[in-house]
């Protein structure tokens, strides 16, 4: 079974970095969201072919100092929390490059 | 403006980021309007690769909000490709337009783009008003077609009305149309010059009465009481206020490149055809000394009981003849709206009755020829 989960920016965002801040807003409500430092690293990593734990591996444990069991964890419960607003999508399998998308 | 927004804009202000841009594609219009301060002609616009280089540089500056404008921006044939551009460049993207020409196809498009809004200009609820100040027949009809395959395809619609002598009765109708629609509204009271220095557009401004009787009006500024409480005594806090967003975390770009503080501060501060515009949002001397001017340093207004409170623009201000000093239209709405006049409006009410008696001729202020636009949020009174 393949355990792995890919993250992928949604095209129907607004989003801009601000400092060490990402700006976010959702295309859904036009709900305002900021990530942090860390949530910035990973979202501006999740281009839809990277697994998220490679992405955790490569990109947040390095630079943040952090435990790859605690990061991953907080990975999964961020992807997941911005799933669910619509401005990330998560899935099992790579997100097709863009222009591929099927629609 | 919301708890989250308002630390994002600290932060740009403090980072120095132009959080908010308006670009202007075109001055053309297939309007008419009698209020209407452009010049019309197409000097030399931008052409669509000048515009995609300028989301490019207004990206990397960090701009979030991005609001497009004219003129009328469907007057523009390549308007969805540089609309689909900015998108993939993820800016927020609002739109200002009459609406005349999005039909089906067009809402569609431009919700399938993930445009955050369209604010839509509506002068009267009635065609024979709405359409004479157009000067185009049938065209509040098709503005408000247009709204509804924008409110069907799942747009967020605004209707944006401005108060002239001409409509002052209908300011209700278009409300309760926006209403009946589904959708906001917003008043907004101030009538500007034209591009070229004519200032005779401002006898369309409707009289202190008229704005007195706006002004409470509690289904457009909520409480009455408080909206229209006099001032209190000024305080240094006060006096350290920045007058606006204008160069500070905002600007504009014309259709011919220019950059300016605001749309409606026509202080020319470079141009993207000549230099990057990072390079002029950072080092332009004009966009420095807008941003170096605090309350304190507005030698009239310093002294106004109002300074607290104002809307004082310093665009408007900038056009009377000295950024530095007041905006008489925003004086005017301090008085309608406390009945307390300010210092400027007593100085001139006193060299008003000194002059009938000494005769004191005064040059007359020459406003710059340069484009100008009615400002939006900052003068705007909202209703849902």
């Amino acid at each position: 079974m393949n355990s792995k989960r890919y993250v992928a920016r949604s095209s129907e965002i607004a989003a801009r970095r601000l400092g060490d801040e990402m700006m976010i807003m959702s295309g859904r409500d036009s709900t305002l969201f900021t990530l942090n430092e860390v949530a910035t690293a990973i979202w501006e990593a999740a281009d839809g072919s990277t697994a998220l734990d490679e992405i955790v591996q490569r990109k947040i444990c390095p630079a943040f100092e952090v435990e790859l069991e605690v990061a991953l964890r907080d990975a999964e419960s961020l992807a997941e929390g911005l799933a669910g607003h619509g401005i990330l999508l998560l899935s099992d399998e790579p997100f097709p490059p863009p222009g591929q998308e099927s629609k | 403006m919301n708890v989250l927004m308002q630390e994002m804009s600290a932060k740009a202000l403090k980072l120095g980021i132009p959080l908010s841009v308006q670009v202007d594609l075109t001055y053309r219009c297939n309007e008419q309007c009698v209020h209407c301060y452009l010049d019309h002609e197409d000097h030399g616009e931008m052409t669509t690769l000048e515009f995609k280089h300028l989301f490019d540089e207004l990206a990397e500056a960090g701009v979030f909000f991005l609001t497009m404008s004219g003129g009328e921006i469907l007057m523009r044939k390549d308007f969805f490709e540089i609309l689909e551009y900015a998108r993939a460049l993820k800016f927020c993207v609002k739109l200002k337009t009459n609406a005349v020409l999005i039909r089906e196809r067009q809402a569609d498009r431009m919700r399938s783009l993930g445009v955050h809004s369209v604010q839509i200009s509506i002068y009267s609820h009635r065609p024979e008003v709405h359409d004479a100040i157009t000067k185009i027949p049938g065209s509040l009809k098709r503005s408000v077609e247009a709204i509804r395959f924008l409110k069907a395809h799942g747009l967020k619609v605004t209707i944006a009305n401005v108060l002239m002598l001409q409509n002052i009765q209908d300011y209700p109708g278009v409300k309760a149309l926006a209403n009946e629609l589904g959708v906001e509204s917003t008043l907004d009271p101030t009538i500007t010059p034209k591009m070229d220095g004519d200032r005779s557009l401002l006898d369309l401004n409707v009289d202190n009465a008229a704005l007195r009787r706006v002004f409470r009006d509690e289904s457009l500024v909520g409480n009455v009481e408080e909206f229209c409480t006099p001032p209190k005594n000024v305080n240094d806090d006060d006096l350290d206020l920045l007058p606006c967003s204008a160069g500070h975390t905002a600007c504009y770009v014309s259709p011919y490149g220019d950059v300016y503080p605001c749309v409606q501060f026509p202080l020319p501060s470079g141009n993207v055809r000549r230099t990057p515009f990072l390079d002029i949002w950072r080092h332009s001397d004009q966009l420095k000394e807008v941003r170096s001017i605090t309350a304190r340093d507005l030698p009239s207004c310093s002294q106004c009981t109002h300074i607290g409170s104002c809307s004082r623009c310093p665009g408007l201000a900038y056009m009377e003849g000295n950024m530095r000093g007041p905006s008489t239209q925003d004086c005017e709405k301090s008085y309608a709206r406390t009945g307390i006049p300010s210092a400027i409006l007593m100085s001139k009410q006193s060299s008003i009755s000194l002059s009938s008696l000494i005769q004191i001729q005064v040059a007359p202020r020459v406003a710059p020829s340069i484009p100008v636009s009615p400002p939006d949020e900052c003068l705007s009174l909202a209703s849902r």
